[in-house]
Order: structure tokens, then C-alpha cells, then sequence
């Protein structure tokens, strides 16, 4: 990944064998800083040069800095004043402004080249960094995100967000086709402040899981730092609660009104988007329905793969149904992990209570209905399967969402928590 | 038609940055000579800080033509003299509409935007200054100087850094020569190419002082694609330049052609003192040192304009030393001419560093001060 940004833009004058570390100098394009020569390039009004209402924002900065590698450095101000004139509090593009109006009068040592508030810089160099990466590099379209398993067919979307690359990807759900997930677009965002992982409260992490939102607060219920708009999450999540995770209030939201786009890590934990980008997944969510779903590291996976992962757990669910209707606890309970644990019991009881409720029942059905299956994002094989269950027995019925954690153990899937969603 | 090299007020500097110059001077060579014996007139009161008084002269003048450019310049002028910068800038915008080709009201425009802190309007005044005469040098210099403002505050937003009071003192300095002209061409508003000769040569930077009031066409070394031949061949009476500037650049001098014509060039010893005193004097600017190149001007030297020598040396310092990368300083082509403890050395200057070359014409007026010449003016244009 490192290596391929280092040949964006101004990056290019340096070697592509180091990997990681960005250029540390850039170069003024040669020729650029002979002003009396002056150079008037384009001639104002050249149609090339308008930035397009509806182009993102990574196009048009990917546009600047091919200007710039072309040294075509009139144009590239040009286009970067355009992204102003649309976006007056962007301030990447106010950088590179800078950046481009110093470069007529001496050269320029670096990309973000102003002296002052190097953290502030480091900040926007990190955001055109994400930018200009994600612009570039796109998520295959023809393999699919590893955790979109399966999604019901009223969710018409799924959000992912992927902490690494700093972007928020949009899938459709696909009820006609094969249930492939299609790709729709993406949007740069924001996360917390120490990275991802959240594990405690006030730790300045984002958390890593599967979620929804569970509202949404007008802006007119919400302080200007919110932006336009904010989606609190079901954040900490059955799964984190059980490994002990604390913190609450993580919420995707919008940007304050004096700024177009904050660094890549700004917020105390939420995901951060530009207004006009929240306005737009606005539009794709469903409240306690679209799933919203946190990596930091992102897996996508081909279409055979993700068929053969997606059978392997509904065979598995289906297998446990089955099971509990044949009313044999044992077979029942060998779905179940031995770290099987909620707020209220851990293995032990639960396998006991089950004895003791099915030794009673001449009569078990259990249907289940509008099944989602995502995996949660991380080293381990964790599944999060919600469904509708609908159980009729002999001297009970009950109608409930129900929402399990499935682990893998020797490559069996198992249940490791379940509950009422 | 003398010029008068007129520094303006003695107030307090603009606030504006290192923009060099209100051109204070239109090089317009379009006078209508029957009316040309008022604008000394009016430069005299200009000079004693009658302000108003040269306002009404100065109106009157234009009653009877008001397409005047040299007039409309001197009311700009005028105006910016009387602390009127928005009556200045309508003033100069105008001259812009019916005299496109001239780059001195877009420069001063500029400065008078800077003043303001407009610095985007600052910017597209001096690019059109620069288009219309490609070596023009103080604009180049008034350019680098907004497109740094420019990028600070870029900076600034960037970064949402609050400044009350970035900079506070970065001078623009104003070219406020004036240049009375005759002729006996017409003015023709918008015909370019009329207005032509003095305008290319930039004026400079360094302090530059009067030239003798001298007459001569002003040479026609444009190296401007916009414009025409001049069609003006009554050109007379350049008159010098003043300023309160500064500026590493060079500049260039078209210096009365009279005196290069009548005197001539003396072989002497004297004229091989100066000429070495010329070559440190250049050599010490190209190494950056200070202290040799302060050393070179005479302890009368007046820098001009409403600058006193102590802020003219900080200027200088902050040009020369202040400047990152390399200066190299150059001179060809002197000629020198002596009379008795004072002499006149015009020669070519080529002056090169990051962001500015430029080739121009300079003078100097050198004095001898025991086995020394130093200088004494140094003008531009």
C-alpha cells in the first residue's frame, strides 16, 4: 500500500524501494520557481479545469497532484482554488494552496510546507495520504467483503468501515442475484484519535465489530460538532461486552460547520464523516437494520470463497435448529462452545437448564426466519448470525430475534453466546 | 518636464507586505505637452504635503481631459497619499479599463489590495500587470510577495492558526515616481501600444533614487510580446523614480539616454576604482554579506521614498541576507563617467536567485570619499 502512494504526486521524485515512510522532500518541479518566465498555462475558464459539483473529493485532489507531478503547476492551483471555491473550510486543499503559492516564490521542502503547528500538518499529510491512496486503489470489484455473509432481503445496504484505509465502503444487497453484496461507492472518514480497537471508555479508539445504528439525531438536536447529522451505534456490542470492552457513545456523525474534513484521527472513538458524505449514507440507512460493520483490516474474498464460508454457517444454524428440535439435549448441546457464557450463565448452567426445560417437552419446532450472518471483523472466527425465531412446543411458544456469536473450534462452528437481539 | 521623484507622505507605512511598490509612477509617455507644465505644479504641492491643494489642481487639470492617463494616475496617486484607498482604487481600476496595457495602475491596485489584505484581488492586479508587460520586475517582486502572503494565510486556514496581526510590518513598498512626460503623442486610451517604453523596464527595488532629471526617450528594451512598437516618438523627459523600496531585484534603469549620449566615458583611474568599487559592491550582495555591502554606500545615501536609512538597511537585510538560496549579482557593460569627486557608473546588472532573475540596467551616482567612491543614489529604471 506504502508503496504504491509514494508514487503519487509529489512523492515521486523519490525511490519506490522504501516501502513505508513517505518522501520527507519534495521537489518543486523543475522550472517551477522561474518566475520570469511566468507561465500562464491555462486560459481562465478552460472548461478541463472546473471541478464538477458532484466530483468527490479524492478525484479532484488525485487531479491536483497529477498536475503537480506533471508539473503543470498553474493548473494545479487552478483545480485547487476550484475545490476551494466548493469547499471554503477544506483544509487539505488550503495546504496545498499553500503549498503551491510559496512554491512561485522558493522551493518547497516538503508537502505541507507551512512552519507552524507540524501536528496540524502531519494531519493534513495523513488525509491526503488516505485520499489519495483510497482514490487510487479501489476495493475489487469482483471479490466481496469477507463479512457480508448474509443479509436479509429488506437491508438494502451495509456499511463498512475500514480503519486502516480511512474509508467507509457502501455496499447494496443483491436479492435477485446470487446475494452478492455489489459495491457502490466510498467515503473518506475519520476515526478516533489513537486508532481502532476500542477497548475502554475515554480510551480515543474506535471500535472493531458488528453494529447498526440505533437513531438518528437531527442536527437540530445535536451541538455544531456533530455536523449535519449523527447515527449513535449499538456500541458495546453482546460480543463486546462479554470480552469486557467499556466506553458508550460512539456515533457516526458529520463535521463541524468551520470545517470541511478532519484528520484521520480526530475523534474520541465515532466515525467522522464530511456533511455532504453523511447526507449521502443518510439516505442508505435503515435504522436498527443497516448492518455497520468496523475493521481494521479489511478481508475481501472471491466468490467461491465467500459461497463455501456462507453455506458452512447456515448448514451450521441449521444443523443447531434441527438438533433442538429432536429434543436429544446432548446432540443439542454440542453446538454450543464450552466458553459458551452470557450476562447470566456461563456453559455449565446453560447446559443444565436446557436438560431440564427439554426433558419436559414431547413437541419442539423451531423455525427461523430473515437470517443475517456477518462475521466479525478480527484475527478470530467469530460469526454474528440474528434471525427471527419463531418456537412452538408443546407447553410453550415464543416469537423473539435472537442473536448468536458462533466461534470456530476445531474447525467446528459453535455457539458462544446467544441471546435476545 | 522634469520628474519629479517624489516621496510621498511621511506616514506611517502601509501594513502590507514586501510588495515593493506603488508604482508612483506611470511611465505613460502620452502627455499632451500643452498641458504638461501643470503636473510639475501639481508634484510641487504633492511634495509639500498639500494634499488637497494638489487634489484640486489636479482636477481641474483633468476637467478639460479627463481621458488624461499621466493626470488620472496623479489623482491615484493623490488619493492614496490622502489615505482615500477605495476613491484611489476606483481611480486606478478605471485607468485599467481605458489603459490595459499600462502596468503600473495594476500595480498599484495591487498595493492599495494588499493594503486591504485583499490579497486574491492583489494577486490577479499584478498577474495582469505581468501580462501586460512580461518584464515588468516589480510586479515579478510585489507577485512573490503576495503569493508568500498568499500561501501564509493558506497556511493559516490550513492549519486554523488565528492571527491577529501576522507580520505586522511587511512594507509593500510604493513606486511613487512620477513621470512627467511630453510628447506630442495623443493619448489614445486603449490603443496599446502607445503607452509603451518606460513602462517595461521594472523598477526596482533597491532604493532608488533620482536620476537627473534628464531627457531622453526612454530606451525600448521591451522584451513584451503585448506590445506594439512605440508609436510615440516624442517620449521625452523620463523622469526618475522614487521610492521606498526594497527588493533584492534588480532593476532597471532607462536612464536619460542624455547622459550616456553626451558624456563621455572616462578612462582614468578614478573610472577603474569605481568600476572595482562596483564589482564589490556586487560581490558583496552575491555573498550575502552585509556589512561589506552597507559599507558600500556613502553615509548621505538616501534611500528615498519616506524610508529612513535605518529601515532601509533592516529592509535590505531581510532581501539579502533574509533570503534563502543563492544570490548572484552581476554587472556588465559599465560606463563610467567622472566629474571631479562625483561620477555616474550605469551598467548592466543581472541578478539571480530562487524565484526572481532579472536582467535590467542600473545606475549609480558615486561619491569620492577619500581613496573611496561610494554610493551615493542608486536608481532604477
Amino acid at each position: 500500500m506504502a508503496a504504491m502512494f509514494i508514487g503519487i504526486g509529489w512523492y515521486a521524485s523519490q525511490s519506490t524501494t522504501d516501502s513505508e515512510a513517505p518522501a520527507s522532500v519534495l521537489r518543486a518541479p523543475p522550472g517551477s520557481l522561474d518566475i520570469s518566465a511566468p507561465v500562464w498555462p491555462v486560459a481562465p475558464g478552460d472548461a478541463a479545469l472546473k471541478i464538477d459539483v458532484d466530483t468527490p473529493p479524492e478525484k479532484q485532489l488525485a487531479r491536483v497532484f497529477d498536475e503537480i507531478e506533471a508539473n503543470r503547476l498553474g493548473n494545479a492551483l487552478q483545480l485547487t482554488e476550484s475545490l476551494l471555491q466548493k469547499h471554503p473550510n477544506y483544509r487539505l486543499a488550503h495546504l496545498i494552496r499553500g503549498d503551491l503559492l510559496l512554491a512561485r516564490t522558493q522551493p518547497i521542502p516538503a508537502f505541507g510546507a507551512a512552519n507552524e503547528a507540524p501536528e496540524r500538518v502531519a494531519d493534513l499529510r495523513a488525509e491526503a495520504m488516505a485520499r489519495l491512496l483510497a482514490y487510487r486503489e479501489k476495493p475489487p470489484t469482483d471479490f466481496i467483503p469477507r463479512y457480508l455473509l448474509q443479509m436479509r432481503a429488506d437491508q438494502k445496504h451495509a456499511l463498512i468501515v475500514d480503519t486502516r484505509r480511512s474509508r467507509l465502503y457502501v455496499y447494496e444487497n443483491d436479492n435477485e442475484g446470487a446475494g452478492q453484496p455489489r459495491f457502490v461507492t466510498d467515503y473518506y472518514i475519520s476515526q478516533g484519535k489513537l486508532g481502532a480497537e476500542k477497548a475502554s471508555e475515554g480510551d480515543k479508539k474506535t471500535p472493531i465489530g458488528v453494529y447498526h445504528v440505533t437513531a438518528s439525531l437531527p442536527r437540530q438536536k445535536l451541538a455544531d460538532l456533530y455536523g449535519n447529522g449523527a447515527f449513535p451505534l449499538n456500541y458495546p456490542n453482546e460480543w463486546d461486552k462479554r470480552n469486557g470492552r467499556g466506553g458508550s457513545g460512539i456515533w457516526l456523525h458529520g463535521t463541524q460547520s468551520d470545517t470541511f474534513s478532519r484528520p484521520p484521527l480526530a475523534s474520541d472513538g465515532c466515525v467522522v464523516l464530511t456533511n455532504p458524505d453523511l447526507e449521502a449514507i443518510a439516505k442508505t440507512l435503515q435504522i436498527g437494520l443497516t448492518p455497520v460493520i468496523i475493521s481494521d483490516s479489511m478481508e475481501w474474498i472471491a466468490p467461491a470463497e465467500w459461497n463455501q464460508e456462507r453455506d458452512a454457517l447456515n448448514q451450521a444454524v441449521d444443523a443447531w435448529r434441527k438438533d433442538w428440535e429432536s429434543r436429544d439435549t446432548d446432540k443439542y448441546l454440542t453446538h454450543y462452545s464450552r466458553r459458551f457464557k452470557t450476562p447470566e450463565q456461563d456453559y455449565a448452567r446453560f447446559a443444565s437448564q436446557k436438560r431440564q426445560v427439554n426433558s419436559g417437552k414431547t413437541h419442539i419446532e423451531v423455525k427461523i426466519s430473515n437470517l443475517t450472518l456477518f462475521r466479525n471483523p478480527g484475527k478470530d472466527d467469530v460469526v454474528v448470525a440474528t434471525f427471527d425465531q419463531d418456537y412452538r412446543s408443546n407447553n410453550l411458544n415464543n416469537q423473539m430475534r435472537k442473536r448468536q456469536y458462533w466461534i470456530r473450534e476445531d474447525g467446528q462452528w459453535k455457539i458462544a453466546y446467544e441471546g435476545a437481539a | 518636464m522634469s520628474m519629479i521623484a517624489k516621496s510621498l507622505s511621511q506616514r506611517p507605512k502601509p501594513p502590507f507586505g514586501a510588495l515593493r511598490a506603488i508604482a508612483f509612477g506611470l511611465s505613460l509617455c502620452i502627455m499632451a505637452p500643452a498641458f504638461a507644465d501643470n503636473l510639475p505644479e501639481v508634484q510641487r504641492l504633492i511634495k509639500q504635503g498639500q494634499l488637497p491643494q494638489a487634489l484640486e489642481k489636479i482636477d481641474s487639470y483633468l476637467s478639460s481631459r479627463p481621458k488624461d492617463a499621466q493626470g488620472r494616475f496623479i489623482k491615484g496617486l493623490i488619493l492614496t497619499e490622502m489615505n482615500k484607498p477605495n476613491d484611489a482604487i476606483a481611480v486606478f481600476t478605471k485607468l485599467t479599463e481605458d489603459y490595459p496595457e499600462l502596468p503600473e495602475p495594476y500595480n498599484n491596485l495591487a498595493v492599495l489590495y494588499a493594503q486591504q489584505k485583499q490579497y486574491d484581488r492583489a494577486r490577479t492586479a499584478l498577474e495582469m500587470a505581468i501580462r501586460t508587460h512580461p518584464s515588468y520586475t516589480i510586479a515579478y517582486e510585489n507577485l512573490g510577495d503576495i503569493y508568500a502572503k498568499l500561501a501564509s494565510q493558506a497556511y493559516d486556514k490550513a492549519l486554523q492558526l488565528d492571527r491577529e496581526n501576522p507580520a505586522a510590518q511587511n512594507k509593500l513598498a510604493l513606486i511613487r515616481d512620477l513621470i512627467s512626460t511630453s510628447g506630442k503623442g495623443n493619448v489614445k486610451p486603449t490603443v496599446p501600444g502607445t503607452a509603451k517604453p518606460a513602462a517595461a523596464p521594472p523598477v526596482a527595488a533597491a532604493a532608488t533614487a533620482p536620476v537627473a532629471p534628464g531627457t531622453a526617450p526612454a530606451a525600448n528594451k521591451t522584451s513584451a510580446p503585448t506590445t506594439a512598437p512605440s508609436t510615440s516618438p516624442a517620449i521625452v523627459a523620463t523622469a526618475s523614480v522614487v521610492t521606498t523600496t526594497s527588493g533584492a531585484a534588480a532593476s532597471t534603469s532607462s536612464t536619460p539616454a542624455k547622459v550616456a549620449n553626451d558624456d563621455k566615458p572616462v578612462q582614468s583611474t578614478d573610472a577603474a576604482d569605481i568600476q572595482k568599487a562596483i564589482e564589490d559592491w556586487a560581490e558583496a550582495w552575491s555573498r550575502k554579506d552585509m556589512k561589506a555591502y552597507f559599507a558600500a554606500y556613502a553615509s548621505e545615501f538616501d534611500p528615498k521614498g519616506n524610508q529612513s536609512r535605518k529601515s532601509w538597511e533592516e529592509e535590505r537585510k531581510q532581501r539579502i541576507a533574509g533570503k534563502s538560496g543563492k544570490i548572484r549579482v552581476s554587472i556588465s557593460d559599465p560606463k563610467v563617467t567622472v566629474d571631479s569627486n562625483q561620477a555616474t557608473a550605469k551598467f548592466r546588472q543581472s541578478y539571480r536567485a530562487p524565484g526572481l532573475s532579472s536582467d535590467s540596467t542600473k545606475t549609480l551616482i558615486l561619491v569620492r570619499k577619500g581613496e573611496r567612491w561610494l554610493i551615493k543614489e542608486e536608481v532604477a529604471r
